[in-house]
């Protein structure tokens, strides 16, 4: 397993994908901040969905981490991305049959990616937080908003919470993606169906069936990043979406070993 | 068999829905040999060679690797090196990043990697993308890859595809060199000529079937060698043929030559005999059937 892990990584640090990542975590982190800090006065809100985070929200121990938790979702679909082509693309590229020869054994090649595409994901949600506050420091400077609170202890576990609840739903969305990978064994099925599924047929259907959220995994897990909220509780949102996940990963786990390799 | 065997396959079978694409094979491939895989596209070829990496499960039947069963190939693939249809690599690493992958993977010196690029003439393109690499340079990197356990065992798919003729030499005689040093080579192809040149011993498929096994040597001797005959002028064809058959010999009229079936001794006195009946012959070849003209009188293609 552990050499499945190290091969896996040699992927990972290719400077394509490397640069591509950081590109799109620098771009989606970017955009929140700026979206969260620059929009404060304004009367469309500021927010996910238009709600309105005031001055005084973002003036407090935990406004350092708004933004931060505000680009999960967007943080979770990179994620989705990148695990679902590292997966189908073994298909599409003919590799698959290369890994099994060199490690027969199937779990090991799926835990082995699955914990390498986790270190990724960690570097990938440490790098979007590190940009995420150096930001909130520079918009707040620009909007007069008050950062004496971003320094206390009180911040700092904030901003520990966060990070931990921001890498939880970033990693659900990657295993989403893993899963889609390995059930359509084509990057861009995987992709486009489950960029379809979490931006649109989730986002809609929750926006008009009340309540129907508490039943989508893309949706707990952007609740799972905001540390639950007055509906959804967080440890309901962590353990029914991660149930959800870990159900999906156990059942094509299943068919990723028995299913011959015959491409 | 008295020699230890490299593979072993009884009665192996695999259907895909209503096609079998493989029935009931049974061979048996000596230790340090190097076996030809034969047979046309779509015979079953790959789908055997499939089922001995681990791959694909068998629908019936058992076989052995290295004397281990192909139901737990992990206790034998750590000594088998193989190409399964064609090279399959990432596009976006270079050559020794894809070695390097591989190597990491079954835990194996990835110090060898230079070494083994050296040996495929790959040394100054390793650090080059492998999407840059033409089919030739592909291939030869998964000859390579293939190489990195050191193998007891190697086992490669159509391995000449898209190299030139000097690199298909080189092939030739790399495989030769590790057969050599106790490596079992076993080569798929379709083409029987470079079969014949470096195999000891062979299995031929047809839609399916194994319709050979064994040495060689064994089966090209079974073919009975022909006389060819060719008169300077066309209206003799009939008087060879007669004198032919009267010594006892099977003769037949092809394009504009005789085809005598018998061994290459008999041409001094059929050249007399046609002398003596005053046929000028324009050449005379004794001719030994090749692999492909087996094949394909085998199998009636």
């Amino acid at each position: 397993m552990w050499n499945v892990f190290r091969a896996e990584l040699t992927k990972l640090k290719r400077p394509s994908l490397s640069l591509s990542t950081i590109a799109a975590v620098a771009f989606v982190t970017s955009l929140t901040t700026s979206l969260l800090f620059l929009l404060v006065d304004s009367p469309e809100g500021n927010g996910e969905r238009g709600v309105r985070i005031g001055r005084d929200v973002l003036a407090l121990p935990s406004g350092v981490t708004i933004s931060f938790s505000n680009a999960a979702g967007l943080l979770g679909i990179v994620a989705l991305c990148i695990f679902a082509a590292q997966t189908a693309q073994e298909y599409t590229y003919g590799t698959l049959r290369n890994l099994l020869v060199r490690q027969p054994s199937r779990m090991k090649i799926l835990i082995g990616k699955l914990g390498s595409m986790k270190l990724f994901a960690i570097a990938m949600v440490t790098f979007s937080a590190l940009l995420a506050v150096s930001l909130s420091y520079l918009f707040a400077g620009v909007k007069n908003i008050p950062t004496q609170a971003w320094g206390t202890q009180d911040a700092q576990i904030a901003v520990i919470q966060t990070f931990i609840n921001v890498l939880l739903a970033t990693i659900g969305f990657g295993i989403f993606g893993m899963i889609l990978g390995l059930l359509f064994r084509s990057p861009i099925s995987a992709i486009s169906i489950g960029v379809i599924w979490n931006l649109i047929i989730e986002g809609l259907l929750s926006i008009f069936v009340t309540n129907i959220d508490r039943y989508f995994p893309g949706q707990l897990l952007s609740i799972v990043a905001t540390g639950g909220n007055e509906r959804i509780s967080y440890q309901y949102a962590l353990f029914t979406s991660y149930g959800f996940l870990l159900a999906g990963l156990a059942i094509v786990a299943i068919l990723f070993k028995r299913r011959d390799v015959a491409n | 068999m008295s020699f230890p065997l490299a593979l072993d396959v009884a009665d192996l079978s695999k259907k895909y829905g209503d096609r079998m694409a493989l029935s009931h094979a049974n061979f048996e491939v000596p230790m340090g040999s190097i076996c030809g895989f034969v047979g046309p596209n779509g015979s079953g070829k790959t789908t055997t060679i499939r089922m001995l990496l681990g791959l694909i499960t068998p629908t019936t039947g058992s076989g052995h690797v290295l004397g281990e069963s192909i139901t737990e190939p992990e206790k034998y693939l750590p000594n088998v090196g193989a190409m399964i249809e064609g090279p399959a690599f990432y596009p976006a690493l270079t050559g020794e990043q894809n070695l390097t992958v591989l190597a990491k993977l079954g835990g194996f010196d990835t110090g060898r990697i230079q070494g083994l690029l050296d040996l495929v003439d790959l040394g100054d393109r390793g650090d080059s993308k492998y999407k840059t690499y033409s089919l030739g340079m592909k291939q030869r990197l998964g000859i390579a890859a293939a190489l990195l356990p050191n193998p007891k065992l190697l086992i490669l798919d159509e391995p000449t595809n898209g190299l030139d003729p000097a690199g298909i030499q080189e092939v030739r005689a790399l495989l030769r060199k590790l057969a050599d040093n106790g490596t079992t080579v076993f080569v798929s192809s379709h083409l029987l000529s470079e079969i014949e040149m470096i195999s000891d011993y062979l299995v031929m498929l047809r839609l399916g079937q194994v319709i050979f096994s064994g040495k060689t040597s064994e089966l090209l001797a079974k073919q009975q060698p022909v006389i060819v005959a060719k008169p300077e002028n066309r209206s003799d064809l009939e008087k060879l043929v007669k004198i032919a058959t009267s010594a006892g010999h099977t003769a037949t009229i092809i394009d504009e030559s005789v085809h005598v079936t018998g061994e290459s001794e008999f041409s001094a006195k059929f050249n007399k005999a046609a002398f003596e009946a005053g046929i000028v012959l324009a050449s005379l070849t004794p001719v030994r059937a090749s692999l492909e003209d087996t094949f394909f009188e085998m199998t009636g293609e």
